[in-house]
């Protein structure tokens, strides 16, 4: 039973990661129609820049953090707003699709080619120390993720009930057209959701760093288990991805456990299809209307 | 369409005439272009033609490699491994279509994208069946009685028949009832529904042709290779196979062979750096998406209006709109 509960809250410290990417995911999705196969890669590149910031360069954590922030929402964020989606908006939702994939191989390889095909070590944020509470042991790494990913969710979520910016993205991703119509600016709204998706995938990178190594291809899985969580969830909820996200995490960990570790990735799918089959619009999301 | 006649036909006459002068490394890339034309030509037909996204083209290519690999080792001929992988990939593409009628793009993405991976882990892990990891070796060539088509030549005349054969096919289902209920769905899905088009029989239909291409590419590759593993049909394989179509243009028929020709010539030009030319082939995408959705195809239009205009300008103002 201990070993069960261990394992929960490593796969929820876990889950917690996938779930601001899946977040930042469904952001992009809701206010701008992208569905951004590049995400994992949007991770990877600021996980590269911290590896610069704080271990090359040798910033204070803190000083880095902010770099590797400004790096991603200047680059990822209005970079691709600008060069790519203004453009491809107007054309469907298929011609993005196909632009992010290429953006996906496109920093990817560049990593691998130009930076390093090796995996870089980053040293740990929080100390791997275990913790023992009864028979249960954690470590203050798995609580120190949970609790970051908590404050930058609850942060979003603050800034989206509470803000004039925020119910203006609500607005929008209800409806675009009476959106604009009422004097919302939505080529501008779409620009600060992709900011807020580069600067949510950089808080991701940050965590992730030092429990997988930095390495230019780890963007494949966690761009799959962003998508996972995101559908899981439901597509067009912000509640539904952290949902979404914490499951994938979970399982991934109770069935590498339990089960076969060969098959890890296996089970998530499994759910993401049972999904697909009875609820399309995810465990929590709301069914979207034909468009 | 008819212009595409001369091109195709004088394509087959190369086709016909170089091998007798190539070596046996150049026979091999052009026997690969074929079989990456056949599979082009059915993710064609399935995502340029129908509008339906797949990711999972590499798995239903894998259906048929296995299929001929596997049979092959226990001497069944050639063509019965074919057949069967063939009918193994489009039964999977009638059940992988079947989401695609209920949900839009982005699922139906997920849904073909989880496919391939699970096929994956399934060709990795099923080591009984499929030799796990390792693969399976020396996968036969075919042979009919005293005719053999062991020599690389002989393969790749093989090769060239089937190829013939999709092409005559898929020519054939585009310009029938079916072409035109294929680009009706795309343009627009409840138009073509109001005006009575099934969705439901046409979308299956795109999906699971198209995979039936992907298989019969698939069993042709492995022993064209002489060696399958898992690795050949990842997840980015079916990503490489998506840029091919968008390469050559989305829904043209010429868009496959030529996005063929260029995925698998380029490789060779900038040989030794694969990072370098995925770097290439990403950009040229994201390019070609920007400023040329009609992907290669369109340089191809624009050329041939030029001449055109040169040589008979009363004409040349209509197709110009």
């Amino acid at each position: 039973m201990a070993d069960f509960v261990q394992l929960c809250i490593a796969g929820v410290s876990i889950g917690a990661i996938y779930a601001m990417a899946a977040i930042g995911f469904v952001l992009l999705w809701q206010t701008s129609n992208t569905i951004n196969f590049a995400q994992g890669e949007f991770v990877v590149l600021p996980a590269f820049a911290m590896v610069l910031f704080f271990v090359i360069l040798k910033f204070p954590f803190v000083a880095a953090m902010l770099a590797t922030v400004i790096v991603s929402t200047l680059l990822l964020g209005v970079g691709v707003k600008e060069l790519l989606v203004t453009r491809l908006l107007k054309m469907g939702v298929l011609p993005l699709v196909i632009a992010t994939i290429g953006l996906s191989l496109l920093i990817r390889y560049s990593l691998q080619q130009f930076w390093t095909p090796l995996a870089l070590p980053f040293p740990a944020i929080f100390s791997r120390e275990p913790i023992f509470l009864g028979t249960i042991v954690v470590s203050l790494e798995e609580i120190g993720n949970i609790l970051f990913a908590a404050v930058v969710i609850a942060l979003l979520q603050l800034f989206i009930t509470r803000t004039k910016l925020g119910w203006a993205m609500q607005a929008v991703a209800q409806n675009r057209a009476l959106a604009s119509v009422l004097g919302i600016n939505v080529a501008r709204l779409v620009t600060i959701t992709f900011v807020l998706n580069a600067a949510l995938t950089a808080m991701a990178a940050i965590l992730i760093a030092p429990v997988y190594l930095v390495k230019y291809d780890i963007g494949v899985g966690l761009g799959l288990k962003a998508f996972y969580a995101a559908i899981i969830g439901g597509f067009n909820q912000i509640r539904g991805a952290l949902l979404g996200g914490l499951l994938v995490g979970v399982v991934e960990t109770l069935s590498a456990a339990y089960i076969s570790s060969h098959f890890r990735d296996a089970f998530a799918l499994i759910i993401l299809i049972a999904v697909l089959l009875l609820k399309p619009e995810g465990i929590w999301g709301v069914k979207e209307e034909w468009a | 369409m008819a212009r595409a006649r001369w091109p195709l036909l004088a394509a087959l006459a190369l086709c016909l005439l170089l091998p007798l002068v190539l070596d046996q490394y150049k026979l091999y890339v052009l026997s690969l272009t074929l079989v990456y034309v056949i599979l082009a030509i059915g993710l064609n037909l399935t995502l340029g033609y129908a509008g339906q996204i797949s990711l999972c083209h590499a798995a239903f290519m894998a259906l048929g490699s296995y299929a001929v690999a596997i049979l092959g080792q226990h001497r069944v001929p050639f063509e019965v491994g074919l057949v069967l992988g063939v009918a193994l990939a489009f039964t999977w593409g009638l059940v992988l279509g079947f989401p695609a009628l209920k949900v839009k793009h982005h699922y139906l993405a997920m849904v073909t994208l989880g496919f391939n991976i699970i096929v994956f882990l399934v060709l990795r892990n099923w080591e009984s069946l499929t030799g796990g990891s390792f693969g399976i070796s020396n996968v036969a060539r075919p042979v009919w009685g005293p005719v053999s088509f062991k020599s690389d030549r002989a393969f790749y005349f093989y090769i060239l028949g089937w190829t013939a054969v999709v092409v005559a096919s898929a020519y054939w289902i585009l310009h029938s009832r079916w072409g035109r209920a294929f680009r009706a769905i795309r343009e627009n899905e409840m138009r073509a529904e109001v005006v009575g088009v099934s969705l439901r029989n046409y979308k299956l239909m795109a999906f699971a042709i198209g995979a039936a291409y992907a298989g019969t590419g698939g069993a042709l590759f492995a022993p064209l290779l002489g060696y399958i593993d898992p690795g050949a049909y990842t997840l980015d394989r079916s990503i490489q196979f998506l840029m091919m179509v968008v390469l050559g243009g989305l829904g043209r028929f010429e868009g496959p062979f030529i996005g063929a020709l260029v995925v698998t010539i380029l490789p060779e030009v900038l040989r030794g750096s694969e990072g370098l030319y995925l770097i290439i082939y990403a950009l040229a995408v994201i390019i070609m998406m920007l400023f040329m959705p009609k992907g290669l195809v369109g340089l191809w239009d624009l050329a041939w209006r030029f001449s055109r205009s040169r040589s008979s300008p009363s004409t040349s103002s209509a197709s110009l709109r």
